[in-house]
């Protein structure tokens, strides 16, 4: 049977969502005679929009109250739509709908251009992770199926979704009412090559989607035989795998025993099991383990903590969610009570632009949070997991849901700090700030291509400072060694001085090995929940590259014993998952210029990406 | 098989998981059993959701006392084998009670189904709803939130995120559960032949005595029988649905075993609303109505 794909439609009133979604059902073939002939206008054929909005309310009004489910099949593919209406609680039903969707559909008006909704939606589906994003270019009809109109918008929105954590994004040209490259090509805009909308909907890559790495199987309810004496754990994997004989560990106690078998519904024993299955597992020996424990692998936990930092999505018309309060808080298959400590910002998804200063968040509102939990939490952030990374805030009183929460990390421990509000901000400052992060082995060049780097941004008039490692090391990282807890408070310190110096408006270049992903990371996080560019840079060389150069001759000491722990030789080196530019060999001038390019289009990241 | 799961497997884990839900979360659940198919299937996923334990709620059934002979053999048959408490909430005791003789039964269930949940005190309600039935139907969320009245307000339904469900109530409210809100006619039909699960002989091509009606083929029973002018012939049918017998209507077919009937239902153009059932077609609005009244 073909694979499921979830998609969540949005656009602002009048994009032509409806049609759209009509034309889709339509050509594919998928409205039944009923139906159709309910839509029937007298002669003039179906009112496609009308297949949609299927409230009384909704009809008289010609709005669209709340998310709609639908459902469609092409042989290549089955299709859950759930169709969000663009109308004034947008923020609300389009969370409901993202929240499980693999892909998001946003529409924009070709007449019009991109709007505030647009971005709206498309900040709404990077934040909750939706791993692929279209965007329809509806009613080119109307704009005379112009490429420029096409070109325009599409370079508009790429734009703007740069400062977004998206990581597939695809637009199509389309005309909803006459059915153009939404089934079947069009034959009005030849210039475009791409694919028809259900093509693109029918191939989109989705399996890897899901968190197989992560074992994570949060316990939902014990079940015990009839008279057997059989008691098993029932639950739906959160992400990874788990196979009979694993090794696992069960949270919060940390009891560690294996798996002793593993059922599917209705008993079906099974050999593996992946994220999303209903499952039945059982362990070796006696164990206390109910609703709300967690089983992971010993080797790899989710972290446990009770200060959280999240982002929140506010959906409740009453009341607004004030720092103080203590909400309900269901996690996983836990639930606790947690109070708002701090609320850091509130987003203004249009601009991006943060205001540090809120005193609440109200219906629609997003926001970063500080919380803290009467019981621990065994989380993943959500960028990572999905079902481990989310959680809703219920009214104590009424039970009613208040928001959609998304871990970051576990909060920064900041006590009685608090941050002194500056006077000037930073777009009044004379110039922009961003750090550069060259990372790479001992001898790979990373001091060459920063000094060039330094001496032509000094040329072109920016700002900059070089900040080089070993140069710290005399300083302010003096009382530091090399084990890799001195290295991850070196790699803190200097992204902190970074952080400042970008802040303050300069190039902050740094120039060091900064050899663990997990610390680089971190550094990054701190910088983009600053709002501040981070570049991660690698400097690609390969190792034996490294120490035939050796100017140092650190290389000939640490193979001959008289160092320990260098990278490279002894100690390990996690190249960068993600950095924003690989160096490979090549005339450091050039890799420098092509740096300076990069931070020359700064632009200030809007999600934290932690 | 890694990354590769069918879709009914999809569809089975996330039922499931909806009824471990509430089993952990609420008090006393209790499953809506009209001895239609899409009850027999959320009976089967209740089983598996528990095993090796038994179903640990009761199963309801809202009589009309129109049924088909068929449904209610059945009915008992499939409780007997999963070992459930049947309740049986009379509408006829509400009709008794002086209400207009004239209403559609199936009109007066709202009210039945309201008094059996009351009385019992259950504070969740599976039915076997599905989203691609109606399209008031597709307004709704997996966890329904019913006010003391029974209400249902589409305009201030909870937010749905991810797997995580709010059943959280006070005390006369309820909530109701769709675990089958995600699946299909085909689905149901496609799970049904790989599970096996029996069905009442309705569902399959038989031999009946029919009366043509505003395009509907009417099943003549004790309970209806053809009206002045109407003709009755026998034809070969089965139904798509089963309800009160006054106002479901059945299909041409030939279709005997689920393989046939899923192929019928991949090719027929008309929805299972649209060929089935009268008391749909009076208004657009009919179903938003009787939900908005308490109807599951």
């Amino acid at each position: 049977m073909p694979e499921l794909l979830r998609l969540a439609t949005a656009g602002s009133v009048d994009d032509g969502k409806s049609t759209l979604i009509g034309r889709l059902l339509f050509d594919s073939k998928n409205i039944l005679t009923d139906h159709l002939e309910a839509i029937e206008r007298a002669g003039d054929g179906p009112d496609l929009a009308a297949l949609t909005d299927g409230l009384r309310a909704e009809r008289e009004q010609g709005i669209t109250i709340d998310v709609a489910h639908r459902y469609f099949a092409t042989p290549r593919r089955r299709f859950v739509i759930a169709d969000t209406p663009g109308h004034v609680q947008y923020t609300r039903n389009m969370v409901t709908g993202a929240s499980t969707a693999n892909l998001a559909l946003i529409l924009v008006d070709a007449t019009k251009g991109l709007v505030e909704q647009s971005r709206r939606h498309a900040f709404i589906a990077a934040l909750l992770g939706v791993p692929h994003l279209v965007v329809c270019v509806n009613k080119m009809d109307l704009a005379g199926w112009s490429a420029e109109v096409f070109d325009r918008i599409r370079a508009e929105f790429s734009d703007f979704a740069s400062r977004l954590d998206v990581h597939d994004l695809v637009f199509i040209p389309v005309s909803a009412l006459h059915g153009d490259n939404v089934v079947h090509r069009s034959t009005e805009m030849p210039w475009y090559d791409g694919l028809p909308l259900l093509t693109h909907l029918e191939q989109v890559h989705i399996a890897s989607d899901r968190n197989l790495i992560d074992a994570r199987l949060p316990v939902q309810h014990v079940l015990r035989g009839v008279d057997d004496g059989f008691r098993g754990y029932a639950g739906t994997i959160a992400s990874g795998t788990f196979r009979p004989g694993d090794e696992i560990m069960v949270l919060p106690s940390g009891a560690l025993t294996t798996v002793r078998d593993l059922h599917g519904p209705g008993g079906k024993p099974l050999s593996e099991a992946v994220a999303e299955q209903a499952v039945v597992v059982r362990l070796d020996g006696e164990l206390d383990v109910g609703r709300g424990a967690l089983i992971c692998r010993p080797g790899n936990r989710p972290q446990t903590g009770r200060d959280l930092d999240a982002m929140v999505c506010w959906l409740a018309e009453r009341p607004d969610l004030r720092p103080g309060t203590t909400y309900l808080l269901r996690h996983t298959t836990a639930e606790t009570r947690a109070v708002v400590t701090t609320l850091d910002y509130r987003m203004d998804v249009n601009t991006l632009h943060r205001d540090e200063q809120p005193d609440s968040l109200s219906l629609n509102e997003i926001g970063r949070i500080r919380l803290t939990t009467h019981t621990p939490l065994h989380f993943d952030p959500y960028r990572r997991n999905r079902h481990t990374g989310g959680f809703i805030l219920l009214d104590e009183t009424s039970g009613s849901t208040l928001a959609a929460g998304l871990i970051l990390g576990p909060a920064l421990a900041a006590g009685n700090v608090v941050r002194h509000p500056a006077a000037v901000s930073r777009e009044q400052r004379a110039s922009l700030g961003a750090t550069v992060w060259l990372t790479g082995l001992p001898a790979a060049g990373k001091s060459t291509i920063a000094s060039e780097l330094e001496r032509l941004l000094t040329a072109a008039g920016r700002p900059c400072y070089l900040l080089d490692g070993d140069n710290l090391r005399h300083g302010l990282t003096s009382d530091l060694g090399f084990a890799p807890g001195d290295r991850a408070e070196n790699v803190r310190r200097v992204g902190e001085v970074a952080k400042l110096f970008a802040d303050a408006g300069l190039i902050a270049i740094v120039s060091l090995v900064s050899p663990y992903r997990r610390d680089r990371d971190q550094v990054r996080s701190t910088h983009e929940a600053a709002g501040l560019p981070f570049h991660e840079i690698h400097v690609d060389t390969p190792v034996d590259v490294c120490a035939a150069r050796d100017p140092k001759g650190l290389y000939a000491k640490a193979r001959a014993g008289e160092i320990t722990g260098f990278t490279g030789v002894d100690a390990p080196y996690e190249p960068p998952g993600a950095p924003e530019v690989v160096l490979r060999g090549g005339d450091p001038t050039v890799a420098a210029a092509e740096i300076a390019g990069l931070v020359s289009e700064t632009r200030n990241s809007a999600i934290p990406r932690n | 098989m890694r990354g590769d799961r069918s879709q009914l497997e999809v569809l089975e884990s996330e039922a499931i998981h909806i009824f471990r839900e509430v089993a952990a979360t609420l008090e006393r659940p209790v499953l809506l059993f009209s001895g239609g198919k899409d009850s027999a299937v959320l009976l089967t996923l209740a089983a598996h959701a528990f095993w090796p334990g038994p179903i640990p709620f009761p199963v309801l059934h809202v009589d009309t006392g129109h049924n088909f002979g068929e449904v209610l053999e059945f009915r008992d048959a499939a409780v007997a084998r999963h070992g459930v408490r049947l309740l049986v909430a009379d509408v006829a005791a509400d009709l008794a009670a002086g209400t207009d003789p004239a209403a559609s039964r199936n009109r007066l269930q709202s009210r039945t189904l309201l008094r059996a949940l009351r009385e019992n005190r259950f504070d969740a309600a599976f039915g076997g709803a599905r989203r691609d039935e109606e399209k008031a139907r597709a307004k709704e969320r997996i966890f329904s939130f019913r006010d003391e009245f029974g209400r249902w307000e589409p305009r201030n339904q909870r937010p749905e995120l991810w797997n995580l469900y709010n059943g959280r109530h006070r005390p006369g409210e309820h909530i109701r559960v769709f675990p089958l809100s995600n699946w299909t006619e085909l689905d149901i039909w496609a799970y049904i032949g790989a599970e096996g699960i029996e069905l009442p002989s309705l569902y399959y091509a038989h031999r009946r005595q029919v009366i043509p009606r505003d395009g509907l083929l009417l099943p003549r029973s004790p309970l209806l029988e053809a009206g002045p002018g109407e003709e009755v012939f026998e034809a070969t049918v089965r139904f798509r649905t089963v309800g009160d017998a006054t106002c479901t209507a059945c299909v041409e077919s030939t279709a005997t075993t689920p393989e046939q009937v899923l192929a019928e239902v991949t090719a027929t153009r008309v929805s299972e609303r649209g060929a089935t059932r009268v008391d749909d077609r009076f208004s657009t609005a009919g179903m938003e109505d009787r939900k908005r009244e308490g109807y599951f």
